[in-house]
């Protein structure tokens, strides 16, 4: 089967190429960054997925599986680079899947569009709407994305299209939005607050994103491993001290004193937790996860450790 | 540290808790055993020594499998709940954890809020009801709500409306429920008034005032009288007179198991030396 795969250069996006090839598949990706070190049998295309030499990748290479992973969810990038990547991109992508073919596309999304509310149900399944839009202002263009994304299941008909809402995915690669919270020695925490995380290996992740270019379903799903830990935990098994701050201090210390900068929207994550139920996955295609809570914690740990004693 | 506090007895009866506990200690919920083991240890001394509660008919409540137990709300914080939850954990063989509902606004309380998660008690949202059911977990629930606390003790042991929620839940998961009277909470917290500006600022339902001031429980014995598990058949989709029909049912046999309970403990306290 031929597979595209857009963000290839991405941590999370090279294990999901390197698991295609090992199961046979042929792999192309497209990315503005390089992939050094890329295996033999992954053809890349340095380019942007808005720009026409993208949309020749398609032309000429008909791909029959595409699985969009070029997405920004770091804070770093500027809100209109955010939407230009995460908006217009996909928007992109499904207009090249629809005129060349594509018999299914995967987009890779994020569980945390259902967004973080003290009424909110614990495990939120595939029905609940996505709360991220006013809890957490600075995601609208990931959940537009994943809205745009879902528009497709019932406008592209010769296509099947899977909406897949991930859970953060850890592990030795130290990249992700969960990584990056805990890249410090501290985290910070709101004073007087627990909220549970939900955390899967990112092999896991990888694991469920073939799966479902693999499996001929089609729709929205929710991907977990693990149940959630809480954020005390976390920290615990992955080595950091937890910091509680008095919540009205947050917006002052974050990106200070060694802490990790959040937008202010993501200061109700730190206060609520965003779980997923991910048993229409597993019905659908019978994924469970390999690593559990505490492997997936660890590997992330022992691959930090010796990151920091090389110096990197 | 919260190892360290917990009571031996305590510590072998969470262990015999049918829950799937992970390496850390946690379950899918979120409920730590190292948490609960603190609070039932507390809970305990409040619940042997404090209340001096007796619990009667408790083996009614099924071994195993989802069940919901539905009772009578009083005495202006929630003393009944954490009694219903220790008997069931302290006088059920084998033990097993009611999850309770919170009200949402308790979600927005620091230290608090993560407490109940940790104890297994989460806001009261249909989807954690079912939830919780649909994973064979035993369910407290309150349908007189924040009504039934907020009664006033001129008005002790009359029930008022009963929510409707329960039953619908109960016909679309098929549970057994489980009626049942806590008797004594009335009298351990006897409000006599509500500090409305004061629950504004707490951005709760109320604030009970008691004789003396504070909303503090005085040690009153109490009991807690199991009925007969109720099973109601149905979708959950029938129309309202229909669930009205059945919940009257469930609150008639609570109302008998309250005047029951009410002559019994008359005969318990003259009983006492």
């Amino acid at each position: 089967m031929k597979v595209l795969i857009t963000g290839i250069a991405g941590a999370h996006a090279q294990l999901v190429a390197l698991r295609l090839v090992e199961r046979g598949h042929e792999v192309l990706g497209i990315d503005v960054r390089p992939w050094q070190g890329a295996p033999r049998g992954v053809k890349i295309f340095q380019t942007d997925v808005r720009k026409r030499p993208a949309a020749d990748v398609f032309r000429v290479h008909r791909p029959k599986v595409v699985i969009h992973m070029a997405t920004v969810t770091h804070f770093d990038a500027s809100r209109e680079q955010r939407y230009r990547v995460n908006l217009r991109g996909t928007q992109a992508v499904f207009k090249h899947c629809n005129d060349f073919g594509v018999e299914e596309a995967v987009f890779v999304g994020r569980h945390t569009i259902y967004g973080a509310a003290a009424d909110a149900p614990l495990y939120r399944n595939e029905d609940e709407p996505p709360l991220a839009v006013s809890t957490f202002p600075e995601l609208a263009d990931l959940v537009a994305a994943d809205l745009y994304a879902s528009r497709a299941l019932w406008s592209c008909k010769n296509m099947r299209t899977v909406v897949l809402r991930i859970v953060y995915a850890l592990g030795p690669s130290g990249r992700g939005t969960l990584a990056s919270f805990l890249a410090g020695p501290r985290v910070p925490m709101a004073l007087g607050f627990d909220p549970l995380f939900h955390v899967m290996h990112e092999d896991d992740a990888a694991k469920a994103i073939v799966l479902a270019a693999e499996s001929k379903i089609a729709g929205v799903f929710n991907i977990a491993g693990p149940p959630p830990v809480p954020l005390s935990v976390l920290c615990q098994a992955t080595g950091r001290t937890a910091v509680p701050i008095p919540e009205g201090m947050l917006p002052r210390v974050l990106g200070r004193f060694g802490l990790p900068h959040l937008p202010r929207g993501a200061l109700t994550h730190l206060k609520h937790p965003v779980v997923v139920d991910n048993s229409a996955f597993g019905e659908a295609t019978g994924f469970d996860y390999h690593w559990d809570e505490h492997a997936t914690m660890g590997s992330f740990r022992d691959a930090s450790i010796l990151r920091e004693r090389r110096g990197l | 540290m919260l190892r360290q506090a917990t009571s031996p007895e305590v510590r072998e009866r969470i262990e015999a808790l049918d829950l799937p506990f992970n390496r850390w200690g946690l379950d899918p919920y979120g409920v730590s055993k190292a948490h609960l083991g603190l609070f039932l240890t507390s809970l305990g001394v409040l619940y042997k020594h404090y209340f001096r509660v007796r619990a009667h008919n408790i083996q009614r409540v099924p071994s195993s499998g989802p069940v919901m137990l539905i009772s009578n709300h009083s005495g202006g914080l929630p003393v009944d709940a954490g009694m219903i939850l220790a008997s069931m954990f302290f006088d059920h063989d084998p033990p097993r954890l009611a999850h309770g509902m919170v009200e949402k606004f308790a979600q927005n309380w620091p230290f608090l809020s993560p407490w109940f998660s940790r104890v297994g008690q989460l806001p009261g949202l249909p989807e954690h009801a079912k939830r919780l059911l649909t994973d064979g977990r035993v369910l407290m629930a309150f349908p007189e709500g924040a009504r039934g606390t907020g009664k006033l003790y001129r008005d002790r042991y009359q029930l008022v409306r009963f929510g409707t929620g329960f039953m619908r839940i109960a016909l679309e998961v098929g549970i057994p429920i489980v009626p049942l009277a806590f008797i004594g909470g009335e009298e351990a917290i006897p409000t006599v008034y509500h500090a409305k500006a004061l629950a504004k600022l707490f951005k709760a339902p109320y604030v009970p005032i008691t004789p003396y001031l504070l909303p503090l429980p005085l040690p009153v014995h109490c009991e807690i009288h199991y009925g007969e598990p109720m099973q109601f058949s149905g979708s959950g989709n029938e129309p309202d007179d229909v669930i009205e029909g059945h919940v009257a049912k469930v609150k008639e046999r609570i109302e008998q198991l309250i005047a029951d309970g009410r002559s019994s403990r008359s005969r318990n306290l003259a009983d006492t030396p």
